[in-house]
Formats: C-alpha cells, sequence, structure tokens
C-alpha cells in the first residue's frame, strides 16, 4: 500500500450488531449486562449510544472492540465475525490511556508499527500527518505527563486514526475534560469525520454531545442493557455545542431516556 | 555548585568530628584509628596493588551474581505476576525466601559447594533474586489494564505485549527491583566473603576479615570507606541514568 493511499481515503466499512446478549458472573448474582441488541451501522456513519450508567453501553463497545464476547449473538464487521481485537477497530478510552514510557510521537508510533505493508519512513510520516491533523506537531518530543488532558485526548485520537481502521470506537472521550476543552474537541472530531469520513461509534450519558455529534443516537435503558430508541439528528455540519437546536435535541433525548428508566414514576413524585 | 559544596562541606566536618574525637583520646587508637591512619592504610594498600586487586575480584564476583540473579529473577518475576499457580508456588516461595537474610544461606553454601567461588556465586545469587522476583511482580501487578486493553485493540498479540507494554510499563518498578537486589547482592557477597576463605580470590570482605583478625581497624575502616564509595558509585553509574530517565517521562519526583 502507497503512502498516498494511506492518507487518502478510509476503506469501505459496514458493522452489523446481531442479536448480542451479555451477561457478567459476579459472586452471588449473574449479571444481565445486555440484552438482545441489534443494529447496524453504515459506512461512515456517526453513531452515538447513549444511556445511564450500568446500562452496558461500555460493554456493548468492548464487545464490537472484540474486547469482551458476547454470550448470544454477534458482530459483523464487513460481514466477518469479531472474533478479537484488531487494528480495523480501534478503541479511544475515556482515559487517554498513552503509554508513559513513550513520548507523544512514539504512542502515535505505537499502532502503526503493528501495520504491516508500511516502510517505517512511511509510519513516522503518517504519524506526523496525524498529529498535524490534531493541532499537536509542535509537541511531537513532548513526554505523556506534560500534556494537558485535552491534548492527552487529542494523542489519542491521532494514535487511533493513524493505522487507518475501518471503524472508530469512542468510549466516553471526553467526560473527564473541563467544559471548554471539550467544546473544542466537539470542533475537532467532526473536522477530522468530515475529512476522515471514519465510521464512528461513540458511548456518552451526555445527551448533548449526542445531539452535537451524531447521524443517529441509540437510546439505552439498564439492567438489563437494552437498546430502546433510534433517533436521527439531520442538522447541518460543522455543529455548534451551544446552538439552540442541539439543545432542542437534547431534551428530547433526555425525556425519551427518562421515560425508560426503571424507577422514572419515583423520579417524577 | 552551591548544593555540591554544601555537601563536600559536610563530609569535610563529618572528618573534622572523627579527628576531634580521636584526639580527645577517649578510646585507644586500637579501638578507633585516627583519619590519617586509615588514609595512610587505603593509600599504602592503593600502591601495592592489594586494594586494586581485592576491589577487582569482589566486583567480579558481585557483578556475575547480580546479573545471574537478574536473569533469574525478571522472568520468575514476569511469571509469578501472570499466573495464579506460579503466584502460589514460587510467589509465596520469593515471598519467604526474601526475608531470610542472605548470611543464612553461607552454611549450606559451604556444605555443597566447599570453599569454592561456586559457593560465593550461591549466595550471592540467593541474595538477588528473591528481591528482584518481588519487585518485578509488583510492577506488571500495578500496571493500569487499560494499557493492555489499548496495545490489544491496536494489534499486539501476547509476545508482543509483554515486549512493548507489559516490561516498559513496569520499569519504574524494575529499576527500584534492581536497585534493591544490587544492594541485596552486596550484602550477601560481603557475608560470604567473610566467612568463606578461598584461594581463588582475595576480595574485599576478606580484607576486612583480616583487619579483624590483626585488630587492624585503619584496615577495617578503610575497606568499609571503600565498599561505601563503590556503592556509591555504582548508583550513580548504573541506576542514575535510569532513573534520570522515568523522572523525565513519567514526571515522577523533582526534576
Amino acid at each position: 500500500m502507497s503512502l498516498q493511499e494511506e492518507l487518502k481515503g478510509p476503506p469501505p466499512a459496514k458493522l452489523v450488531v446481531d442479536h448480542v446478549s451479555k451477561w457478567f458472573q459476579q459472586k452471588r448474582q449473574n449479571v444481565h449486562a445486555l440484552d438482545d441488541v441489534s443494529f447496524d451501522v453504515a459506512e461512515g456513519e456517526f453513531i452515538v449510544i447513549v444511556g445511564p450508567s450500568g446500562c452496558g453501553k461500555s460493554t456493548l463497545l468492548d464487545i464490537i472492540a472484540g474486547l469482551e464476547k458476547p454470550d448470544k449473538g454477534q458482530v459483523l464487521a464487513d460481514n466477518q465475525p469479531v472474533l478479537h481485537p484488531g487494528r480495523h477497530r480501534l478503541v479511544m478510552f475515556q482515559e487517554s490511556a498513552l503509554f508513559p514510557w513513550l513520548n507523544t510521537f512514539g504512542n502515535v508510533m505505537f499502532g502503526l508499527r503493528l501495520k504491516p505493508g508500511l516502510r517505517n519512513s512511511e509510519r513516522r510520516e503518517v504519524a506526523k500527518f496525524f498529529l498535524h491533523l490534531v493541532g499537536l506537531e509542535k509537541f511531537m518530543e513532548a513526554n505523556v505527563h506534560q500534556l494537558s488532558g485535552g491534548m492527552k485526548q487529542r494523542v489519542a485520537l491521532a494514535r487511533a486514526l493513524a493505522p487507518n481502521p475501518r471503524v472508530l470506537l469512542m468510549d466516553e472521550p471526553f467526560a473527564a475534560l473541563d467544559a471548554m476543552t471539550r467544546e473544542q474537541l466537539y470542533g475537532d472530531i467532526q473536522r477530522i469525520w468530515e475529512k476522515r469520513r471514519k465510521t464512528i461509534i461513540f458511548v456518552t450519558h451526555n445527551v448533548r454531545e449526542a445531539a452535537c455529534l451524531a447521524d443517529r443516537v441509540m437510546i439505552m435503558s439498564p439492567t438489563p442493557g437494552r437498546l430502546r430508541d433510534v433517533f436521527e439528528v439531520k442538522l447541518p455540519r460543522p455543529r455548534d455545542f451551544n446552538n439552540i437546536e442541539i439543545a432542542q435535541h437534547a431534551a428530547e433525548l433526555t425525556r425519551a431516556l427518562k421515560s425508560y428508566m426503571p424507577n422514572s414514576t419515583l423520579a417524577q413524585t | 555548585m552551591r548544593r555540591a559544596s554544601l555537601a563536600i562541606l559536610f563530609f569535610i566536618a563529618l572528618v573534622a568530628i572523627w579527628g576531634a574525637i580521636v584526639r580527645a583520646n577517649i578510646w585507644s587508637p586500637i579501638l578507633l584509628p585516627s583519619p590519617g591512619s586509615v588514609a595512610e592504610y587505603l593509600a599504602g594498600a592503593f600502591r601495592d596493588g592489594t586494594l586494586l586487586q581485592a576491589t577487582a575480584v569482589t566486583l567480579r564476583r558481585l557483578l556475575l551474581g547480580y546479573f545471574i540473579g537478574l536473569a533469574i529473577g525478571l522472568p520468575l518475576g514476569l511469571l509469578t505476576a501472570s499466573s495464579k499457580f506460579v503466584e502460589d508456588t514460587i510467589g509465596v516461595l520469593a515471598l519467604g525466601l526474601q526475608t531470610l537474610p542472605s548470611v543464612c544461606w553461607v552454611p549450606l553454601a559451604l556444605l555443597w559447594f566447599g570453599q569454592t567461588e561456586g559457593a560465593m556465586l550461591f549466595v550471592v545469587i540467593m541474595g538477588t533474586v528473591w528481591s528482584v522476583v518481588i519487585a518485578t511482580d509488583t510492577g506488571v501487578r500495578t500496571i493500569p489494564p487499560i494499557f493492555a486493553r489499548a496495545a490489544r485493540t491496536m494489534g499486539s498479540g501476547p509476545l508482543h505485549k509483554w515486549a512493548y507494554v507489559l516490561l516498559p510499563a513496569s520499569l519504574p518498578y524494575l529499576v527500584s527491583g534492581m536497585k534493591q537486589g544490587w544492594a541485596f547482592a552486596w550484602r550477601s557477597l560481603m557475608a560470604a566473603e567473610i566467612y568463606v576463605t578461598i584461594l581463588t580470590g582475595f576480595g574485599l570482605g576478606h580484607l576486612l576479615h583480616y583487619g579483624r583478625e590483626l585488630n587492624a581497624m585503619d584496615q577495617v575502616i578503610g575497606i568499609m570507606v571503600v565498599i561505601v564509595v563503590i556503592g556509591l558509585l555504582a548508583d550513580k553509574i548504573l541506576f542514575s541514568p535510569w532513573e534520570r530517565f522515568l523522572h523525565r517521562r513519567w514526571g515522577t519526583g523533582r526534576a
């Protein structure tokens, strides 16, 4: 694969979550984490999964990543069942999970080194390209502890994008950041998504974040984790987090979420 | 500069106090020799070559035993951290033996190996291995699991994960474990050299031992000074570069 192809476009991808159920064996009880979850993701689509904590949304993401195995059902990526993790579906975690023994550049190179078919000089070019894309080309030599929280997540984003995965899985990647940094990153992620047209599955409990980023929002409810509803957000991009229409969509999502809460009647009294 | 001169001043003051106590004539000079006579002994031993030779013999034993200890301890530590079975067997053994002072190995070593280099080596290795095992084990266990998860999603297989994630991630613990192992190796070797008298090499421990036999306290204190200085140098040469790297990368400690 040439460097040009490498930098140019995303490969086609389609993801099918097919009747996935998952139980966790705990000391005394069997926790039903996911119950018969099914949905399709089109190529280049931005999906956001919203739900309260304990609704199994992170577990679902782990299953799509191949880090966990479903007890029932399966996940298909490009018609192939997902059996283990692989670089076609990279994950961005809530904590940056950057490696402290490597500098910024080394962290972005980590996944690239594991990708066959590239010369090392090309790998370095790709890493620089993505550090530039997230606006951190000046911090290539910086150590992880010298970066701010927002910068760390940008590096993590560059690291996840660099091996050109077919799907990008994001597990509440901005939850630990302050509001200002977060809004900046909403802009960044939309800009990058427009450019690279990655298929993204983004997990969050923040409804406004969901309305701001998603093509489609999946609503989940807890105990057991179920997929309840799907909302389409058809606003033009790039979207401003503080836009009134985003707020209206968010309110709609909140209403839906509340209606599926098991103790929703209690919450109203 | 200021820090260095303060440190030098401290050690000059220390020697001066020592000299003053000797001049006060409370104890006989046989029990407490003056700094001058210790320096004189060291200069003499340096000139006739005994000091350098003994240092070379000791360091060879030390380094050999230490690196064998590391070569055994590191993989064992990785194993105890990754397998429940090894943890319950070797791990428990290491925890127990780590508390055993290395002098306790001397009688056994003498019976098994006789008055040989092998006995010496055995004691040093036994003194080193267990603390290295424990440190490596702790190091691997304290790695946030998210590192391994992140690496797996990027396509890192089991071997790659060990070499490029778990080992470097536990580096801070490994270095402190290696440092501790070094200190234990020194202790064990001195114990071995004092108790095991052999003709294949005359080490610092032997010099110390004969200093005692001959009631030559200037020799005893002189050798103790040499041992301390070697320990300090080893720290600066062997471990400081690693520690500086760790502080820079991990951002721990003072800059």
